[in-house]
């Protein structure tokens, strides 16, 4: 069973078509690797899948449940969204970690506020709130020694370095436990010395339960950790296959063309 | 006329000072907010207005609104006067609100669009992005700007005297008048500069609490 399905995603900004209609799906525990040239449509794919962009056409199936479709869009309430797009998670380029809460609070955070509004609206007891908290506390603390930062928990965000940053990031996207992590070129704010402790969480993270999708430059990474590369080129799929044969025996000249300059920057 | 009996009089005016400097803030800073909310909505309309709105009170002298709030009613419409202490009231909260909705707003806009876009993949709704992740980043960046504002607020309570309410400086120009003494005009100098002083610290224990994260 495909854990999701995108079925002919379009999407134009001021007339100008980005998305020219994607079509893939994925299996449950594999992890796809999205490469291409900056342009091509690979974030605002990923931007489409978390729905802070909404596709002008298509549908996104997850489980086989229709969570999206372009021709009913206008029925989705705010709610509705936040439910849908919690099947996502989204590892941002920039980070985007809250400042002013340290290093746990940002993992938990948005748990613990799902937690007090449903105690608010009365739906827990004080007592049942407590406990729930608790159990986020402790989740959040294993997360971080997952990826090695149990020690920074107290740590503010401008007190770590960039690649810390992300790897609390990454924390923060798995707290909510998506059926599909995405990764938005993870180390492309990253000083190259920390690229490898993010690449070594994210590679950590690859087990039969969980599905990645990560947009990235690392080719290197793409081909040694990715079950399946996707090659985009002006809003298209331009080529997708295994990463033996994307890297090894490369079928499209755009993809030839874009190998051999990525070879050259290296 | 002595220095205890100028300054007790002028304790007097003082106490409506800081009165008016009070209302003035606990009715503005909610209600900048509400004046932010229109200026950026959505709704072309209500924005439009909310922005003209702005332009016309900060287009024009505070001291002019007051005059306007106190005499307007009655000019136009035939009403009876609000009291001299509520048109002042009115008049500062309405101009206050003004220029503290513009500063909310540079604050508001200036948080990168990923603090909001972080919260909506973590599944938050509108109401808890903006309460607990971009609030407290724009309270901190308003800071100086709010301090500033707050410090002219404490001078520009003497406008009230327009419409012959008794504040600081009122009460010493009476002296000045009745007894005819001047120092006492200058005297008050000195209570303003404690008030300032104080707001001062006040503003820069605020941003030191606040320093503890960067950005």
């Amino acid at each position: 069973m495909a854990v999701l399905e995108v079925k002919n995603i379009r999407k134009s900004f001021d007339g100008e078509e980005v998305l020219k209609g994607i079509d893939f799906s994925m299996e449950k525990g594999e992890v796809l690797a999205i490469i291409g040239s900056s342009g091509s449509g690979k974030t605002t794919l990923l931007r489409c899948l978390n729905f802070l962009v909404s596709p002008d056409q298509g549908q996104l199936f997850v489980n086989d449940e229709c969570i999206f479709d372009a021709k009913d869009v206008h029925k989705l309430n705010e709610k509705e969204i936040r439910e849908k797009r919690l099947h996502f998670g989204l590892v941002f380029q920039s980070f985007n970690l809250f400042p002013q809460y340290n290093v746990l609070r940002n993992v938990t955070l948005a748990e613990e506020l799902q937690i007090k509004d449903a105690h608010k609206a009365k739906k827990i007891s004080k007592e049942e709130m407590k406990e729930a908290l608790a159990k986020v506390t402790a989740h959040g603390s294993g997360l971080l020694s997952q990826v090695g930062l149990l020690e920074k928990k107290s740590a503010y965000p401008c007190e770590l370095s960039g690649g810390q940053q992300q790897r609390v990031a990454i924390a923060r996207a798995l707290a909510l436990n998506p059926d599909i992590l995405c990764f938005d070129e993870p180390t492309s704010a990253l000083d190259p010395a920390l690229t490898g402790e993010v690449l070594r969480v994210i590679r950590g993270l690859k087990s039969s339960e969980r599905t990645m999708i990560v947009v990235t430059h690392e080719m290197e990474f793409a081909r040694r950790v990715a079950d399946k590369v996707m090659f985009m080129a002006d809003g298209v799929i331009e080529e997708m296959g295994e990463p033996e044969q994307i890297f090894t025996s490369p079928k499209s000249e755009k993809l030839k063309a874009f190998l051999r300059n990525a070879a050259e920057g290296l | 006329m002595s220095f205890i009996d100028v300054t007790m009089q002028l304790l007097d005016g003082f106490k409506v000072t800081m009165l008016i400097f009070f209302v003035v803030l606990l009715g503005a800073l909610p209600l900048g907010l509400v004046i932010t909310f229109g200026s950026m909505s959505k709704i072309k309309p209500l924005r439009w207005l909310t922005r003209t709105f702005v332009w016309i009170i900060r287009g024009t002298p505070l001291m002019l609104q007051i005059i306007l709030v106190f005499y307007g009613p009655g000019l136009i419409f035939g009403a009876k006067a609000l009291p001299r202490m509520t048109a002042v009231l009115v008049a500062f909260i309405i101009n206050y609100a003004a220029y503290f909705s513009e500063i909310y707003r540079g604050g508001i806009e200036s948080i990168p669009a990923g603090q909001y876009e972080a919260g909506q993949v973590l599944g938050m709704t509108k109401r808890q992005i903006f309460f607990k992740v971009v609030l407290f980043q724009v309270i901190k960046r308003i800071m100086p700007a709010m301090g500033n504002e707050v410090i002219t607020l404490v001078k520009d309570t003497s406008l009230a005297r327009v419409i012959s309410v008794v504040e600081l400086v009122k009460a010493a120009q009476d002296i000045v008048g009745l007894r005819g003494i001047i120092w006492p005009i200058f005297y008050i100098g000195a209570f303003y500069l404690l008030v300032s002083g104080a707001l001062t610290l006040l503003f820069n224990w605020l941003e030191k609490k606040m320093d503890y994260y960067k950005g």
